[in-house]
């Protein structure tokens, strides 16, 4: 094995760069005679939009033009398409109105672009954004979805069913209703999946460019997909060819899912640049994060656990709202459906299941994925409900669980939710985590803190997800609009150092480190000689980009597939300079060696061969060592684990602390144990954040109370305990690597987990359920007597 | 930010004197409040007049059984000045505990008071302690300085020089931190000094103010006990997503107790 290979817990190659401050973010280019664009956005949440003047502004010191709806029309510029559609339960299609990408006739919610004012200089543009005459007359709105149903209701888009965007189910609702006939207990709860906003560190911002000389488009953005944005913008909104439109997104400083997405920004300043015959940069301010990233979750849900007298869960039925916002963000409608339905049986053999989902509009900001992805909406319902089944049935709450887990031995399982797990081991990481938590010495720890006058509780959840969503021809039947398969390009250079081309795109994974140990672990070549690149592209073939934490699974697997073609094309070379049969060639760390014989050439020699092939076989083989390899993954992969938390509550301020959390998951093989410890630790702070602070709040006139870092708490250093994490894993049964995925399971598996030991440590309160997030005040309010359990 | 004329006097004539002239020129300290609204573009000053080099208005004294600052001194400084934590530890603390370290290595003393944000640590301790607001005219009570939320008894173009704050037997500042932002939802000082026992309330109202109820029941004996079943009124308190009147009102209780115990 190379040093640095797989297993190899190496510091991360792009860190030098990030901690010196010598990254390259899009928001660091300064493009020559670049100008500078502010978007004018709605500050009503629903509005008619009539004219727009335009005059007084466009004469204000250093103005360089100014766009809105009417100008995009006039160039025939066509809306932000979504990306997934899903079909209604009787067979129809969603409701999928236009998304203008600056408001036409109306604005739907606060932030909804209206103008863009380009000027020489930020201020300018700011300044004269404030000379429009903008004829807006405010209608009423509507931003919390149990209103949006209510009849009479402000209808968001007009031409559909009031406000419900489509009317899905999955699962076979006759067999449910059997089985809650048969139920010795229902357990129900009625919860709500908090709205989040992603608040990736870098904000989002986009720099265009149009080439006169060559009609060459170049977009410059911070994507997490940067093909996926040349296809959607250039086929569908710019109508500009793939071949003349360039999108680089170079150091993207996270995103969460909030850089997937299109967003109306990248077109306007691709389209302006060619219109003002400059560069258009856009970078926005937090504020402007707040009111035009994509948010996340926002479910509200009823579901209903049936359970035998022995605590067996017999079946399960959910109904669930999901708000998509005003507009269908890009993946918006495959959330609630494919990536959270579709977990609904969770790790347990629950045989029976019928879920319900309606997506709704309403005056806010378009909601879509956010780290995890309708999968912490599952977790975090089954894991709620399960410990409410434990209380009703007076089951040990470990109990109940290991009583309906899918067995080891069970897979590959096939749940009635349409997935088919391929493997796990869910006791094992049970087991795992209570004895990495000590949970039987609980409680011993629960006394202590009452001496202490705190309230000590404990929760676990277990939870499995899925990741590198797949494969495309299933997806696409359940209404994907894109592949879902990866691209590698391993180039070996003359001298054998070797660049690999990734269609995915790491935004803080660590890809420039795992994937080029991949390389290292199979070639035996350093890691100093492999360069990983990514985000352009003009450099590489194609990809479908980071998220659902698909990179090793589905783009490491391409990496593994393209490395096959490199081995197999170098033994032929190494073959024929031996002068041995190919099939006495045999390759091990970085040495090509003849079977049975002392002959051996280096991979350096062999790549040296390839490009100057002057002792080489020309009539069998084509000279050069370039391989490309496009991976189509036949299956999801199911990460899984245990997370349990253990909280202390002070009852005189309902202040919650996180004294404890431990983490074992399965996550496939790990290439990188620091990076894969590095993601959980992100994933369980984010997942505490939603649990316990975060928290996007609209009023009633769809006014957003929770703008910016005032009111909208993230989780921070000091809210946090030092994490126990570990990894027990069990192998994916169909990926070469055995890898399943890691960049989310810490912010699904952790949520439930928090707020079950919250509940467990006010057990004495007679509180079956808390919403996220848990805040002191809520606490509060249910120590003094529920008096708030779900106020604000 | 909007655009404006700048200026940086070195005394404190001099800045009154541009203050004057200039009816929509604005004082800047440390900024901490100021900057963000100007990069908001919700104030539209002609002017800044930048405090931060008239240096008769950076430094601390202490004698005569007062600890006297100077406006333009940072709560960085005030923090870690060995003599206030001899004579004055809770004003330390509540230095220490303002914002962050950037914050704290701008903001000063002067500019907290004069802004008068409900939710500001120093005017608490102003009240508490009884201090003594000094002026480039004259020396205003701290009872007779914060007037409602934002407003203080400051004419226009007047400008602090110096806080003087009587030494206190007793005192401390206990702070519920607003979860997001981590300003004061409730900041509660107490003191037991010459002007007898005070409590001062920050964050909790629209501007800070004093607990007689409470100041009454230790005024009689003080310790946690003269507090521990004390509850303040919710009337007239602020109201928001983090903490409604009754919360607050609670927190009110439960930090006075727990600043007392700190006071001892």
């Amino acid at each position: 094995m190379a040093v640095d290979g797989i297993g190899a817990a190496v510091k991360r190659k792009e860190d030098f760069r990030f901690l010196t401050g010598r990254g390259n973010y899009t928001d660091d280019l300064a493009r020559p005679g670049q100008a500078h664009a502010y978007v004018v956005r709605s500050q009503a949440a629903h509005a008619t939009l009539g004219k727009i003047g335009t005059a007084k502004a466009l004469k204000a010191p250093g103005v360089v033009a100014v766009f809105t709806g009417a100008d995009l029309a006039a160039d025939n510029i066509g809306g932000l398409p979504c990306g997934w559609g899903i079909k209604n339960k009787d067979g129809s299609a969603m409701h999928e109105p236009a998304h203008p990408v600056l408001a036409v006739g109306k604005v739907r919610h606060v932030g909804d672009p209206i103008a863009v004012v380009i000027a020489e200089t930020l201020a300018q543009a700011k300044d004269a954004a404030e000379l429009l005459d903008i004829d807006m007359k405010e209608l009423p709105a509507v931003a919390n979805m149990r209103e949006a149903l209510k009849p009479g209701a402000p209808v968001v888009h007009d031409g559909g069913s009031g406000n419900v965007c489509f009317d899905w189910h999955l699962g076979d609702a006759d067999a449910v209703a059997a089985a809650f006939k048969k139920a010795h207990k229902v357990a129900k709860i009625d919860l709500v999946n908090n709205r989040l906003v992603a608040n990736a560190m870098e904000p989002r911002a986009a720099v265009g460019e149009f080439d006169r000389a060559t009609g060459e488009y170049t977009l410059y953005t911070t994507s997490q997909n940067p093909h996926v944005i040349r296809l959607l913008m250039g086929a569908f909104v710019l109508h500009i060819p793939e071949s003349r439109l360039r999108v680089f997104a170079p150091d993207v400083g996270g995103g969460f899912g909030s850089k997937i997405y299109h967003y109306a920004e990248e077109a306007i300043v691709t389209w302006a640049s060619a219109k003002v015959g400059r560069p258009v940069k856009w970078t926005a301010e937090r504020s402007e994060s707040f009111l035009s990233d994509a948010h996340g979750r926002d479910h509200v849900t009823h579901a209903e656990l049936a359970l035998d007298k022995d605590g067996k869960f017999l079946a399960l039925k959910v109904d669930t709202l999901s708000n998509m916002g005003a507009y269908l963000s890009t993946f918006a409608p495959a959330i609630p459906t494919y990536l959270y339905a579709t977990l609904l049986a969770g790790v347990y053999t629950t045989p029976a299941i019928y879920a319900e989902v309606k997506a709704i509009f309403t005056n806010t900001v378009p909601v879509d994925a956010y780290r995890g992805a309708g999968r912490p909406e599952a977790a975090f319902l089954l894991e709620r409900l399960v410990d409410i089944a434990a209380a009703e049935m007076g089951m040990d709450r470990v109990e109940i669980r290991r009583r309906n887990f899918i067995p080891s031995n069970a897979f590959p399982y096939q749940t009635p939710v349409a997935l088919q797990y391929d493997s796990g081991d869910y006791n094992a990481t049970l087991e795992g985590a209570l004895k990495l938590a000590d949970y039987k010495g609980f409680e011993a720890r629960r006394a202590d803190a009452k001496k202490r006058g705190k309230l000590r509780g404990i929760g676990i959840s277990t939870y499995v997800e899925a990741c590198g969503i797949a494969p495309s021809n299933i997806a696409g039947a359940l209404g994907a609009r894109a592949g879902l398969y990866e691209c590698a390009n391993v180039r070996v250079h003359p001298t054998g150092s070797i660049t690999l081309f990734t269609g995915c795109h790491s935004h803080g994974q660590g890809h420039e480190t795992t994937y080029a140990q991949l390389i290292a672990e199979r070639l035996g070549v350093g890691l100093d000689q492999i360069e990983v690149s990514h985000g352009d592209t003009n450099k590489i073939p194609f990809g479908m980009g980071t998220y659902g934490s698909r990179s090793l699974a589905v783009g490491g697997t391409a990496v593994v597939k393209a490395l096959d073609k490199i081995v197999d094309k170098a033994k032929k070379i190494a073959a024929h300079l031996m002068e041995a049969a190919e099939a006495d060639i045999e390759f091990k760390d970085g040495k090509f060696t003849v079977a049975g014989t002392d002959k051996a050439k280096t991979f350096g020699e062999i790549a040296l061969t390839a490009y100057v092939p002057h002792n080489f076989p020309l009539d069998k083989l084509e000279p050069g060592l370039d391989e490309t390899a496009f991976y189509d993954p036949k299956n999801f992969t199911f990460p899984g684990g245990a997370h349990i938390c253990e909280v202390e509550i002070d009852p005189e301020t309902g202040v919650t602390k996180v004294v404890n959390f431990t983490a074992v998951d399965d996550v496939g093989r790990v290439i990188n144990p620091m990076i894969v410890e590095g993601q959980v630790h992100g994933g369980v702070a984010q997942g505490i954040g939603q649990a316990l602070y975060e928290n996007c709040v609209y009023d009633d006139n769809g006014q957003l109370r929770s703008g910016s870092y005032m009111d909208y708490q993230m989780p921070r250093a000091d809210d946090l305990p030092s994490f126990k994490v570990a990894t027990a894993i069990t192998l994916c049964t169909h990926n070469p690597l055995g890898v399943k995925g890691v960049g989310e399971v810490g912010a699904i598996g952790s949520p439930p987990a928090v707020i079950n030991a919250v509940v467990d440590a006010l057990k004495d309160h007679g509180v079956r359920h808390i919403d996220m997030p848990a805040s002191p005040q809520k606490i509060w309010g249910i120590i003094n007597g529920n008096r708030r359990m779900a106020a604000e | 930010m909007y655009e404006f004329a700048y200026h940086k006097p070195a005394s404190v004539a001099d800045a009154v004197k541009l203050l004057a002239a200039d009816g929509e020129a604005k004082a800047v300290a440390g900024g901490q409040t100021l900057i963000p609204t100007l990069k908001q573009r919700l104030a539209r000053p002609t002017a800044l007049v930048d405090l931060s080099a008239v240096r008769d208005l950076v430094g601390i004294t202490v004698g005569g059984g007062k600890v006297t600052i100077g406006a333009m001194t940072k709560h960085v400084d005030v923090a870690s000045s060995a003599d206030v934590k001899k004579a004055l530890p809770a004003l330390a603390a509540l230095a220490d505990g303002i914002g962050d370290p950037q914050v704290r290595n701008r903001g000063t003393i002067g500019g907290s008071i004069a802004n008068n944000d409900p939710a500001a640590d120093y005017p608490s301790a102003c009240l508490a302690l009884g201090a003594t607001i000094k002026t480039n005219t004259r020396e205003i009570a701290a009872d007779e300085f914060f007037k409602g939320m934002f407003e203080t008894a400051l004419k226009p173009g007047e400008l602090i020089v110096s806080v003087s704050f009587p030494v206190a037997e007793k005192a401390a500042y206990m702070k519920f931190a607003q979860p997001a932002s981590r300003y004061a939802l409730v900041g509660v000082f107490v003191a037991k000094g010459p002007a007898g026992a005070r409590v001062a309330v920050t964050g909790a109202g629209p501007s800070v103010f004093r607990w007689k109820e409470a100041e009454a029941a230790l005024g009689k004996s003080w310790g946690v006990a003269a507090v521990e079943n004390l509850k303040a009124s919710a009337s007239g308190l602020n109201s928001d997503i983090h903490a409604g009147a009754d919360y607050r009102a609670h927190l009110i209780g439960v930090m006075t107790k727990r600043a007392v115990a700190a006071a001892g």
